[in-house]
């Protein structure tokens, strides 16, 4: 009798641990999205670009258009990455550059891209509330979001939370193959690491920073139609990914994928682990006391000394 | 070919860094700039090389102007930019920094004979290519700053100090290296030099740059012999 109960005991200590694994896995991965987005720009450019949740919601309300009118998940999810690509080009052309071009000495050098990335981010949310309204809006998923069955009990962690796990692993691949591996990746990092010396090479530094910001943006559309069957689509739908993005990317140093991957883990695992062993009520509290323990630590983040600047 | 400067000036800031400044180099010429430290030795490469803006004045090779172009155009056009500071990429392998200048050829089977030329003019590079350009010496940063430029084909070469910092005997490997190279290659080439002996060694004609102005312009061998020159700048 004691043992049996014990044993269901364990049993229920065992799936809540599962449970806790898996949620941070897959809730880290969406993390981990927004925070290479951040990074991507941040390392090419050194600026944390705000509007990546601006522009993510935006491509993730494309994505809702496309289910609208063809009822195909995987086609918005297309829909949003492309158009992720092409509205981070965009910006980094004909907002990014002109304001780089313009503002080139003083103390504002510093200030007045992110403070644009900030404006642009209010901007992309007041034409989304124009265009879209401000209620609440939702995509399904192409799977089930139910809990699935281990060790004979229903976990919080569904299948689509397993499909959000491989996508965002596929992508973290593709895009470690593209860093390394590519000639376009090459010149990805060497006008990250040295803008000056890849222009005396004869790299169109430019060009390649635009590229980057489209990879960027893509990953940032990504996350947004891999979030929004989770929670529910509004203007601002994707701050708090934006937040914890931006944290798990300065826990990971800001420099690396790698670093951007871990971070968010990092990050997610906490928030997880806190909220289900200790009180629900360290959702928020958690992100803020990582992000300010590992600042005050290892302010150069957790995997900047031996990881940073690797792709 | 050659390379005309003509009364070119230039601002680093708030203060002239180079003013009228005038001279030529011809075809297959290696022609050292040396002066003091703050005389705007960098400050004049770094205009013809496009990195920085002039004030006045011209600067042409080949007869195209060269001022407002972007440095990526000037240097897919054959002038190249040994910046000064080892000029790697740290980060990056031997092997990936010595890819960056071939990236944008379309000539492949070139950038490889290329890259095998420079591997045998400084065989240490062949030995480190899986390194992080970060762990080489002062010396082995210096042959793959100028190996990745040969990889471009260049016709003009601006070298910023490569002597900075190294032993001596390293120095005369390099020195030696580039009067070569000049030789083998019909490379034209400025020389931006502190080490004004050993650059004007191995130079065809030197200019003598003092706070921003040209105070003389001779072939190398005269400079080398002028008592003036010697006490002013080579220090003995």
């Amino acid at each position: 009798m004691i043992q049996q109960f014990a044993l269901l005991i364990w049993g229920i200590e065992m799936s809540e641990f599962i449970t806790a694994v898996l949620i941070s896995l897959s809730s880290g991965a969406i993390y981990a999205l927004m925070s290479i987005a951040l990074v991507l720009v941040w390392r090419s450019t050194r600026v944390i670009n705000f509007a990546q949740a601006g522009q993510a919601v935006l491509t993730t309300y494309i994505g809702y258009d496309i289910v609208q009118k063809t009822g195909s998940y995987w086609i918005a999810l297309a829909g949003a990455v492309i158009s992720g690509a092409i509205i981070g080009a965009v910006i980094d052309r004909f907002f990014m550059r002109p304001i780089f071009k313009r503002v080139n000495s003083g103390p504002i050098v510093m200030i007045a891209p992110v403070a644009a990335t900030l404006g642009l981010l209010g901007i992309i949310q007041a034409l989304i509330g124009f265009k879209w309204g401000l209620t609440n809006q939702s995509i399904e998923a192409p799977v089930s979001t139910n809990g699935i069955k281990v060790l004979g009990s229903v976990i919080a962690f569904s299948k689509f939370n397993l499909l959000v796990l491989v996508f965002v692993s596929i992508a973290v691949l593709l895009l470690t193959l593209l860093f390394q591996r590519t000639n376009i990746g090459l010149a990805l990092r060497a006008s990250a690491y040295s803008p000056e010396i890849a222009r005396l090479s004869g790299i169109k530094v430019d060009t390649v920073r635009t590229l980057g910001w489209a990879i960027a943006g893509a990953s940032g559309g990504l996350a947004g139609m891999l979030y929004i069957p989770g929670a529910f689509l509004y203007p601002n739908a994707m701050d708090l990914l934006l937040v914890f993005g931006f944290i798990a990317a300065v826990i990971g140093g800001l420099e690396s994928l790698f670093g951007a991957v871990a971070g968010a883990m990092v990050l997610a695992f906490a928030i997880n682990f806190a909220t289900t062993y200790i009180s629900p009520k360290l959702f928020f509290p958690t992100a803020f006391i990582v992000l300010v323990l590992v600042l005050l630590v290892r302010p150069a983040g957790l995997f900047a000394a031996k990881m940073s600047r690797r792709a | 070919m050659s390379l005309v400067v003509e009364n070119l000036t230039i601002d680093h800031g708030a203060i002239r860094a180079i003013s009228n400044v005038s001279f030529k180099v011809a075809e297959g010429q290696l022609a050292a700039i040396i002066g003091a430290n703050g005389a705007g030795k960098t400050t004049l490469l770094r205009t013809l090389s496009g990195l920085k803006e002039s004030v006045s004045g011209t600067a042409s090779w080949n007869g195209e102007s060269i001022l407002e172009k972007k440095p990526e155009d000037l240097a897919r056009s054959g002038i190249m930019h040994v910046s000064d500071g080892k000029s790697v990429i740290a980060e990056l392998s031997v092997k990936e920094n010595l890819a960056l200048t071939g990236l944008w050829r379309k000539d492949k089977k070139d950038v490889a004979a290329a890259t095998a030329e420079v591997v045998e003019l400084f065989p240490i590079l062949g030995q480190r290519m899986a390194q992080t350009a970060g762990s080489l010496s002062g010396g082995e940063r210096q042959m793959l700053a100028i190996g990745r430029s040969l990889i471009a084909r260049p016709k003009l070469l601006l070298l910023d100090e490569p002597s900075l910092g190294l032993a001596p005997l390293i120095v005369e490997q390099i020195f030696q290296a580039i009067k070569d190279l000049v030789k083998r290659l019909n490379l034209t080439v400025v020389l931006v030099e502190q080490n004004a002996m050993g650059a004007l060694k191995i130079a065809n004609e030197g200019i003598v740059l003092s706070l921003g102005s040209v105070v003389a312009v001779d072939s190398a061998q005269t400079l080398l012999n002028d008592p003036a020159v010697r006490t002013a700048y080579l220090g003995y």
